[in-house]
């Protein structure tokens, strides 16, 4: 599905099913979802060291960009080359806003 | 409320210890919140009941029931085969689900799930009500299917479940003789973890290659050829272990002699000196309690949106139990992706709202091929709405190249970050 009818389809699940529901909350929603694809190898809770760098918490800008490099080629990947190319240019952005502010960590750190 | 009965039934539970009845009930069921049980704290269960937790933000109260009392992770456990790993590295506790989530966490077996009543009961502590239930019971074993195997775990241990298992057959290959023979079977696909019995010949065979350079590792694959990673393994099998491991395709296993340790081929006698025997697998026998319809006798088909059962909506399954969408493997990863998926959909459908309508999952299995160079496979999934499932999205994923150092250390920071994710 492009990015373009992802909107579409959660903006339409918005006006039918929850009125109050604001199509952002639910793009905030489906970005929460899309980056917990990413946190099983980049837990914010990993211990450090840890040869899988940590992206939680660095600005979107960069997280973006290095996803778009990797897309593009002009970053060396083992893997993440693979990856980028399952998600459209908006669900990248979707993902590296959510990392980067990464609203739901921590219910109680101790 | 049956929440009530289940604390009261805690509090006279002779059998519990009470520490963990105070563990147990470390925050107490609320009035009024709503109360999600999750049986099995595997990669699958244990990853849930911490998303329901964080995506609610502790609205949600999460029983979690496991019957071990830690948690020991599979992948990296044929590591402990070669022995560059110990079981202690791959066992965890379940503190922080408790201190950090406020999971309760209740260490006994579920025997049967009331759908209709939305009750659990457990082997020791008594009936739990809920208002939803997550099943993540991993796979139980048909050893019934190979004559002979029943019973035998001791002498043809399959260490398809991390524990003593593992243990016991880390055992038996130290103690086997130099020139000796290691026997794997592989069952029929689907089963647990499609490359592990590949990434088990290679690090069986690095072991051996060091320390009993005249041992023989039979792949006994059921298979017609190599399930996962297949040239890769191909490779390390035809490269550095060409004089230990024999790749025989298409031998399916119909006995086994545990006293003279043979196994019975359709058209083949193998003699082993250690027989390690992985048996064809089913869902955890747990789903059998309630009269779940599985499809081919053996995995639950689900509704990818939610993952409800499609035949008991309301009941959630997820992890190894389900049957796979098209190029799903059954992995620790992929139970890691599933648990989040169910978890986002029980907590927006406990909201009065509808679930995420496309969701998408992401797997990354690395495999060991020696101590240090592994390999990986990477696939992307989606909710095709069409098609009614998930499927893999064309032109993402891949395998790597070869095997390399640098994939090694990623393999084990794996091990590290999905062990954080699912429990930390
Ligand atoms: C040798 C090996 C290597 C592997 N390597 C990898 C790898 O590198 N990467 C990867 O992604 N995956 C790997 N896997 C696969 C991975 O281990 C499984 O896919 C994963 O464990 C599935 O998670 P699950 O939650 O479905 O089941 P499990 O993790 O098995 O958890 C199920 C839990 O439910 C409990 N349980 C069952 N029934 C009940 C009941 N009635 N009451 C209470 N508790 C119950 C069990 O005790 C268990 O703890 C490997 C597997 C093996 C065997």
């Amino acid at each position: 599905m492009t990015g373009k009818s992802t909107l579409a389809a959660l903006c339409l699940l918005a006006g039918t099913t929850h009125a109050a529901e604001s199509a952002t909350d639910l793009a905030a929603l489906h970005a929460r979802n899309l980056a917990a694809n990413c946190t099983p190898c980049h837990s914010a809770d990993t211990p450090a060291p840890n040869a899988i760098p940590r992206i939680v918490g660095l600005p979107a800008d960069s997280i973006l960009q290095r996803l778009r490099a990797f897309r593009s080629g002009d970053a060396p990947a083992t893997v993440m080359h693979q990856i980028v190319r399952g998600y459209s240019d908006e669900q990248l952005s979707l993902i590296a806003t959510h990392l980067a502010t990464s609203p739901d960590l921590a219910l109680d750190p101790r | 409320m049956n929440r009530r009965r289940f604390l009261h039934s805690l509090s006279l539970a002779a059998t519990a210890p009470a520490s963990a009845i105070l563990a147990a009930c470390s925050s107490a069921p609320r009035r009024g919140a709503a109360h999600v049980v999750v049986v099995g704290g595997g990669y699958g269960g244990a990853t849930t009941a911490k998303y329901l937790r964080m995506w609610s933000a502790g609205r949600i109260d999460v029983t979690l029931i496991e019957r071990e009392a830690r948690f020991v992770s599979c992948p990296m456990s044929n590591l402990v085969l070669a022995g560059l790993r110990n079981l202690g590295d791959l066992t965890a506790s379940y503190d922080r689900l408790r201190t950090r989530w406020g999971v309760r966490v209740v260490n006994d077996e579920v025997v049967h799930v009331d759908v209709t009543r939305r009750q659990a009961r457990l082997a020791r502590h008594g009936d739990i009500g809920f208002d939803r239930v997550v099943l993540a019971p991993g796979v139980d074993f048909l050893t019934e299917q190979i004559a002979g195997l029943a019973g035998n775990s001791e002498r043809i241990p399959h260490a398809w479940k991390a524990g003593p298992q593992t243990e016991l057959l880390r055992r038996q290959i130290e103690a086997m003789p130099d020139g000796g023979v290691f026997a794997l079977h592989v069952p029929r696909f689907p089963y647990r973890c499609p490359p592990g019995p590949y990434e088990r010949a290679c690090l069986v065979a690095h072991y051996l290659r060091a320390r009993k350079p005249r041992a023989k590792l039979l792949v006994l694959d059921a298979n017609s050829e190599i399930q996962s990673k297949k040239a890769l393994f191909a490779a390390a099998f035809a490269g550095p272990y060409r004089d230990i491991i024999e790749y025989r395709p298409d031998s399916t296993l119909l006995s086994v002699d545990a006293q003279t340790l043979s196994a019975d081929l359709e058209f083949d006698r193998v003699r082993a000196d250690v027989l390690n025997v992985i048996p064809p697998m089913r869902a955890g026998r747990l789903v059998d309690r309630m009269g779940i319809p599985l499809t081919n006798g053996r995995w639950v088909d689900v509704d990818w949106r939610t993952m409800e059962a499609r035949a008991l909506p309301g009941v959630h399954v997820i992890g190894d139990a389900v049957l796979a969408a098209p190029g799903m493997p059954k992995s620790g990863h992929i139970a890691n992706q599933q648990a989040k998926l169910a978890a986002a959909a029980i907590v927006e459908l406990l909201d009065g709202r509808s679930p995420d309508p496309i969701p998408t999952l992401l797997n990354t299995c690395y495999s060991f091929v020696d101590d240090r160079n592994a390999i990986h496979v990477a696939t992307v999934h989606r909710y095709d709405a069409a098609a009614g499932t998930v499927l893999p999205v064309a032109g993402a994923g891949g395998l790597s190249s070869a095997a390399s150092e640098e994939e090694g250390r990623y393999a084990a920071a794996w091990a590290q970050s999905i062990r954080a994710d699912t429990l930390a």
